[in-house]
């Protein structure tokens, strides 16, 4: 069974919402990404986003692209990340590992290629930003392999659409809680609870929640009707300047554990 | 690749033309684009939406645009007579002009109120600046903070047409960011906005959409060669930057397969130093700005930072058609340095009077070099993408002249 999917059923199980916090690969530092996905874990995340640095971040708002630039000028490619996974796997086989990007850097590594490293390394899903289910095709090699294909649906997905989506959905299915980029805070948890409780009616996997989730408060109201929550710019932008493995530690400890307990308590 | 009957039988529904194109969008694009490809589809065959772009054209850009015999520069290389494509007397001064009046009029068809533009040169921000001024609509353009740094004429004419130009400081600070901050902007702004997409890059229907747009110059080009010449030209070129005015010239010519096409990259400092922004020449197919297409990246698949002297060339993409066509072999693709592109421009001017773009000087450029391959009678058609004014500036800065 994927490690996704086991952690999922475990959630259920509990009656606890997931906690998926996302970082960019090689941000802060590239020495300390192993240290920082084991900080994650201890913090309380349950899957562990890790970006995949790209040079045009189409769909990210300033703090995931200054975030994949930093990484980006300190030479982080995708072999570093599949390496950086490997690594983290020999201290932790249970939590699993979604890699989040954009296709060019995939396509350029070779599909059959990269879904063979990814799966040696460790990963269980990706999420690729640019890559609809229209264009999936190329991602064959990947899922073949086990790998599961995070799909999203966002606010203007059109009905018929959104059906699709929920009958292909794998390992979680990935709601945007708003139309716009990472980063914005424009959540309205609101407008977004009768959409999700459709959405999660109709999708073959659990479902997550991301975009404009920034604090304890508003994770504990998404929590209300999500399977997961997802967090992201807060948590990079905490994590700038961090300079060592316990500063980063001790940042990730102070933003997330108040997240996990405010899920908890849910 | 299987043998192409015809070429204007594409892009399919997908908007894939072979295996380049397609929609490399984000979730919340999909939507949008579903509805402007619906609301496309429906129009380019409306005869009442085909009159009032026939109007606008004709009296408001002033189309048609005259194919002109460059004689004293066809005397000066001694080769084949070379014709220009005067898309510099457009209104604004370049092709971009035929490509925003359509998409104006499909954004007013579609009910929106905000214009949305990316640019590099500042040609398509002009443009777009320019439609939403007349159809009074709000306009903001994106443009590199480099770019703007460079093209400080275009930027200024943008604000006077009441445009808002908004810097873009990410990434290379130029064409492609500014690309990527505009969709950044749409995906945000969808309910209310319409992105007026600049070439023939993004995701379909764009490719698409801007080439119908364009593709009245080579339609007009081809009604003028034979009623002038009475027969075809031997060869077109055209400068490619995402391929606009290229695919302009060269879509009416695709299926006369004796006229052959050469489209002229930004070859820059020369291919071999990789200071360049020839994506056809010298680059691999990838996935940039919602399409499949040939980009200039690393191994790690990282689009990489481009350079020509002209900001309306230096982008690291193309548009999907030409690489379709390069792979097809319809079409050959070849860089033109810096350097020959400005000797190009000096050329023209003293010998026919014609300041040209520095992007269209490329085309120029690579006439010359098409002219002296063939006979005196041979005829090479050059697409004259647009006027020099704006580089007027860059030119005097680079050869030491205080203006
Ligand atoms: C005069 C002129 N020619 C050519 C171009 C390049 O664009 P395209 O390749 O889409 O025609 C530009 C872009 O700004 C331009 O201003």
């Amino acid at each position: 069974m994927n490690r996704i999917d086991r952690r999922f059923a475990a959630l259920k199980a509990a009656g606890r919402t997931g906690l998926i916090p996302f970082v960019t690969a090689g941000d802060p530092w590239p020495e300390h990404v192993v240290a920082l996905m084991h900080a994650l874990v201890e913090s309380g995340a349950d899957v562990i986003e890790l970006g995949v640095p790209f040079s045009d971040p189409m769909a990210d708002g300033p703090v995931i692209q200054h975030a994949s630039e930093r990484a980006l000028d300190k030479g982080v490619g995708i072999g570093d990340v599949l390496d950086w996974v490997a690594a983290f796997r020999q201290r932790d086989s249970d939590t699993p590992v979604v890699l989040m990007g954009y296709l060019n850097p995939i396509e350029i590594h070779g599909y059959a290629r990269f879904a063979a490293e990814a799966v040696r390394a460790g990963v269980d899903g990706v999420l690729v930003v640019d890559c609809p289910l229209e264009e999936s095709a190329v991602l064959a090699p990947l899922r073949e392999s086990g790998l599961r294909q995070i799909l999203l649906a966002a606010p203007t997905t059109a009905p018929e659409r959104l059906s699709m989506l929920c009958d292909a959905a794998e390992g979680f299915l990935y709601y945007v809680s708003f139309a716009g980029i990472t980063g914005a805070a424009r959540l309205s948890t609101t407008d977004i609870a009768a959409r999700v409780a459709d959405v999660r009616a109709q999708a073959k996997a659990p479902v997550a929640v991301g975009f404009g989730v920034r604090d304890a408060a508003s994770a504990k109201a998404i929590a209300g009707f999500a399977d997961a929550v997802v967090i992201g710019s807060a948590l990079v932008e905490r994590l700038e300047g961090a300079a060592s493995a316990e500063e980063i530690a001790g940042r990730v400890a102070l933003f997330l554990r108040p997240v996990r307990e405010a899920l908890d308590a849910h | 690749m299987p043998e192409i009957r015809d070429f204007h039988a594409f892009p399919d529904v997908h908007g894939r033309f072979g295996q380049f194109g397609g929609s490399y969008v984000a979730e919340t694009l999909m939507a949008p684009l579903a509805e402007l490809t619906e609301a496309y589809l429906r129009l380019r065959q409306d005869p009442a939406f085909i009159a009032e772009l026939d109007r606008d054209l004709t009296h408001y850009v002033g189309r048609p645009s005259p194919v002109y015999f460059a004689e004293r520069l066809t005397r000066h290389v001694g080769g084949a007579r070379i014709l220009l494509k005067r898309e510099d007397l457009n209104h604004t001064g370049a092709h971009k002009i035929n490509n925003t009046v359509g998409q104006a009029l499909v954004a007013r068809h579609m009910g929106k109120t905000r214009i949305i533009a990316e640019t590099g040169a500042g040609q398509h921000g002009v443009a777009s600046a320019t439609v939403a001024a007349r159809l009074g609509l709000k306009c903001v353009v994106y443009m590199g903070a480099t770019d703007i740094e460079r093209q400080k004429i275009n930027v200024y004419r943008m604000k006077l047409l009441g445009a808002e130009v908004v810097p873009v400081t990410s990434g290379s600070k130029t064409l492609k960011d500014a690309l990527n901050e505009a969709m950044r902007d749409w995906v945000t702004n969808v309910a209310d906005t319409f992105y007026i997409i600049g070439t023939v890059a993004g995701p379909h229907p764009y490719p698409l959409m801007v080439r119908d747009f364009n593709a009245i110059v080579g339609r007009e080009a081809r009604a003028q060669m034979l009623e002038q010449y009475g027969r075809l030209p031997d060869v077109l070129t055209a400068c490619v930057g995402g391929g606009s005015n290229a695919i302009g010239l060269f879509h009416a010519f695709l299926n006369d397969r004796d006229v052959r096409i050469v489209g002229a990259e930004a070859a820059g400092e020369g291919i071999a130093t990789g200071h360049h922004a020839a994506s056809l020449a010298a680059g691999r197919p990838g996935v940039l700005h919602g399409n499949r297409t040939y980009v200039l990246c690393d191994d790690n698949g990282q689009i990489t930072e481009t350079h020509s002297v002209s900001a309306g060339l230096d982008y690291p993409g193309v548009g999907p058609e030409h690489a379709f066509l390069k792979d097809a072999g319809r079409a050959e693709y070849v860089g033109v340095t810096d350097d020959e592109a400005l000797e190009a421009f000096h050329l023209l001017a003293r010998t026919e009077g014609i300041l040209a773009a520095l992007e269209s000087s490329h085309a120029v450029a690579q006439a010359i070099k098409l002219a002296r391959e063939y006979p005196s009678d041979g005829i090479v058609l050059c697409n004259l993408s647009g006027r020099g004014d704006k580089d007027v500036h860059t030119i005097a800065a680079r050869e030491g002249v205080q203006v």
